[in-house]
């Protein structure tokens, strides 16, 4: 089988020395961790490589000789590393030699405890050990899923990729240091550090327990008992604020807990959601600095009643064009105007109560933009829910007119039964026929011929006020999908793919390197980043989502039959 | 070793095959697509700006034109990056896996690597294609569960669209590379 020898590219012009790392017997395959140069004491690097292992549970081992020739001496050095060979138990020696300057290097192996002088093919393959290390391999989004046999089917390149990332102990030992074993990897061109990041790290444990301490207080006050009496735990939940406050509490509690992060998906989350925090509250003071400038609060409050009071007369307008004969359709006089003066004078109602707010407005408003502060999307679930305060008197209407067309549709369909001579039956849940007595069908076709006449006039008040709700609803579910949106976008993830792609890794990709006869094949090895709409997709913020759970099919027949339609309806548990 | 030969695309354009053996368990086979003409763009590009034009003339209004321009513009870059192809290229290398890249007129390139040990075989299989029967090149991938079964169909070549004489060049020399795996010996 062909052998796979990966070397790190920071290792090429290295001095002579060892090569150390992991032989997988099952791939055939040797991946190079580092090198080990002379001077060394075999039994002190077979003692430092035991310890490695102990601590890293990879099995790293002395897999062959480099020797990195400036002039013509290699005759002796070859015997010394053939010598070397027989020290360490290895079952197969491989001795790579670079001659002066040269890119193409010779490659041989060594079997040990077998005669057959078969001559295997070799690939180099170069790898960026930095990159290799840091980044993480996502595994293919349908394959996640499957649990079993995970063990026995791990990629090849998940085990070298997990090679490199395990043996981080094996990089802090440095050729500089004063210890007994000199070493070359990644870390050689210089020890890298970030002195703002070591800070922050510092700072960051007691900000967390302030934090904590914080948060503890926070959902002491919101669990006690004065905030469950009903009328006011109903009225938390009828509020999107509520919700969105109580969601992004949750979020602060996973920031501000003290566990390091076990493991990748924890640590992108949770940055994840530090960066939407962040964003969303920078948004927040922003649009707030932008609100009280030019005293803009006074001139919303300004506007705001002479808008409402706009609104009321549209709709009165559109009563009376009701009561008369609207788009040509003659109605049924004496329940029109019932029905008018009904809706005419909640409408009146409706003027009085905003007049007698309207001093108060502009002050509540103040106070109620000063929670802008808090976030973007607190802004906009308040907006939302003053849109639905200001529209009461519209979801009033519908829900009266919902109500008179539902149960009109629900008598003239049992009297249309009736008038077959069939019934309903409970017990049976079924159509039954039925012998019904001459007065009682005297009756139920009277009531029923009545009942058909008047549908027209009933359906089209419930249609005009159907659509206004429909309008209503339409706006406040762009809203929230605006604050879903901002809720759940991975903006940690995204931007770590846009400026450190190698990070987060879909697989690799090779190319083929410039050849020469009779020598190795060469081969660079490159991470493939994961595309954006994967990143968006794996690393996406679980939400509370309100999309429409109705399909059209059902949507329509809730309206044929007058059915009260909640399309935003919140869920209880959060949805991934 | 390079070799590069012509051959006819499904639709009839033309189109090249270049096969490279870079060592003895080493393979790339690329075709490359029928470039972009001149011709073709300017004149698609000419008409819809002399449309603009008219409809800018006849209601007085500059902006129609500039939002043609924009849109002619935004439009030219979303096809140059992400619908013409320039060359799709496979690079078998035995023992490791199967590459498969897309070069795209702006100098893109999207590649997907496939262990060897997921490849279950390349076959040849044919298509009903609107009116006519196409053939394709594809990768069968191995299900991790089931040895007989196949898990996925990676179509290849799925822009160029070779005919069936430039899909058997291609078939063959897959082939010989694939062979490798199962008459050389594990490794204990």
């Amino acid at each position: 089988m062909v052998l796979k020898v990966f070397f790190p590219s920071c290792c090429s012009s290295a001095e002579s020395g060892i090569l150390i790392g992991r032989w997988i017997s099952e791939q055939n395959s040797a991946v190079v961790l580092a090198m080990v140069h002379f001077p060394f004491i075999p039994v002190q690097v077979k003692q430092c490589l035991s310890e490695v292992q102990r601590v890293t549970k990879v099995s790293v081992s002395v897999l062959g000789s480099w020797s990195n020739s400036k002039q013509e001496k290699e005759e002796s050095l070859s015997e010394f590393f053939e010598d070397l060979g027989m020290i360490f138990s290895h079952e197969l020696w491989i001795q790579i030699t670079k001659e002066g300057d040269s890119k193409f290097w010779s490659c041989s192996t060594l079997q040990k405890h077998s005669n057959n002088s078969k001559e295997e093919e070799i690939i180099l393959v170069y790898y960026d050990q930095r990159k290799v290390m840091l980044s993480h391999l996502h595994p293919p989004l349908d394959t996640a899923s499957s649990t079993e046999n995970k063990a026995d089917d791990a990629s090849k390149l998940a085990a070298i990729f997990d090679t490199v990332a395990k043996s981080k102990v094996l990089f802090m030992i440095d050729r500089y240091d004063d210890g007994p074993i000199k070493l070359t990897h990644w870390q050689s061109d210089g020890v890298e550090a970030s002195v703002i990041v070591e800070l922050l790290k510092q700072a960051s444990v007691p900000a967390c327990m302030l934090l904590t301490f914080l948060l503890s207080l926070v959902s002491g006050i919101c669990r006690s008992r004065v905030l469950k009496f009903w009328p006011l735990s109903f009225l938390w939940s009828k509020l999107s604020t509520c919700e969105q406050l109580g969601h992004r509490l949750q979020h602060l509690q996973v920031i501000s807990s003290n566990k390091k992060a076990q493991n990748h998906t924890q640590l992108m989350r949770k940055a994840n959601i530090f960066v939407s925090l962040l964003i969303d509250v920078a948004l927040g003071i922003l649009l707030m600095s932008w609100l009280y400038r030019q005293n803009r609060i006074g001139q919303l409050a300004d506007t705001l009643i002479p808008g409402a009071d706009h609104v009321a007369e549209e709709l009165q307008d559109l009563l009376q064009w009701l009561m008369g004969a609207p788009a040509g359709l003659k109605m049924n006089r004496a329940l029109d105007q019932v029905l008018g003066r009904f809706f005419l004078y909640h409408i009146h109602l409706w003027i009085s109560y905003i007049h007698l707010m309207s001093p108060f407005i502009e002050m509540i408003l103040w106070y109620v933009g000063l929670s802008a502060c808090l976030g973007l999307t607190v802004a906009l679930c308040i907006l939302s829910d003053i849109i639905v305060l200001l529209t009461f008197h519209i979801y009033c209407f519908y829900v009266y007119g919902a109500r008179l067309y539902c149960m009109k549709i629900y008598s003239l369909s049992s009297l249309w039964r009736l008038f077959r001579g069939k019934k309903w039956n409970v017990l049976r849940q079924r159509v039954d026929s039925c012998s019904y007595d001459l007065d009682q069908l005297f009756v139920g076709t009277l009531l029923f011929t009545i009942l058909l006449f008047l549908l027209p006039t009933t359906a089209l008040y419930y249609l005009v006020f159907t659509l206004l709700r429909l309008l209503v609803v339409i706006v406040q579910g762009l809203i929230h999908l605006l604050v879903d949106l901002i809720d759940s976008l991975p903006l940690y993830s995204i931007v770590l793919r846009l400026c450190r792609s190698y990070r987060l890794a879909a697989g690799v990709k090779f190319r083929v390197l410039e050849q020469q006869e009779g020598k190795p094949l060469r081969l660079l090895m490159q991470i493939n980043p994961l595309s954006y709409h994967s990143v968006v997709q794996t690393y996406r913020l679980p939400t509370y989502s309100c999309y429409p759970k109705d399909s059209w099919t059902s949507l329509c027949r809730k309206l044929f039959l007058g059915e009260l339609i909640y399309p935003w309806k919140h869920k209880g548990e959060k949805q991934d | 070793a390079m070799e590069e030969r012509r051959y006819r695309s499904a639709s009839g354009a033309p189109i090249a095959l270049q096969c490279r053996q870079h060592s003895a368990c080493c393979r790339e086979l690329a075709v490359r697509c029928p470039r972009l003409q001149l011709r073709s763009l300017s004149a698609a590009t000419s008409a819809v700006w002399l449309v603009a034009y008219g409809l800018s003339a006849l209601s007085e209004n500059s902006m129609v034109l500039s939002a043609a321009m924009f849109i002619v513009l935004i439009g030219l870059i979303v096809y140059l990056h992400f619908v013409k192809v320039d060359q799709e290229s496979l690079l078998v290398i035995g023992s490791l896996g199967i590459q498969v890249t897309s070069s795209y007129a702006s100098g893109k390139e999207s590649t997907t690597f496939i262990e060897m040990g997921q490849v279950k075989d390349v076959v040849i299989n044919e298509a009903i294609h609107m009116q006519k029967v196409i053939y394709y090149l594809c990768i069968l991938l191995q299900d991790p569960g089931d040895p007989q079964g196949v898990s996925e169909v990676v179509p290849l070549f799925q822009s160029s669209k070779p005919r069936l004489d430039c899909l058997i060049e291609v078939y063959k020399s897959c082939q010989e590379i694939l062979e490798q795996r199962k008459t050389a010996p594990q490794s204990s």
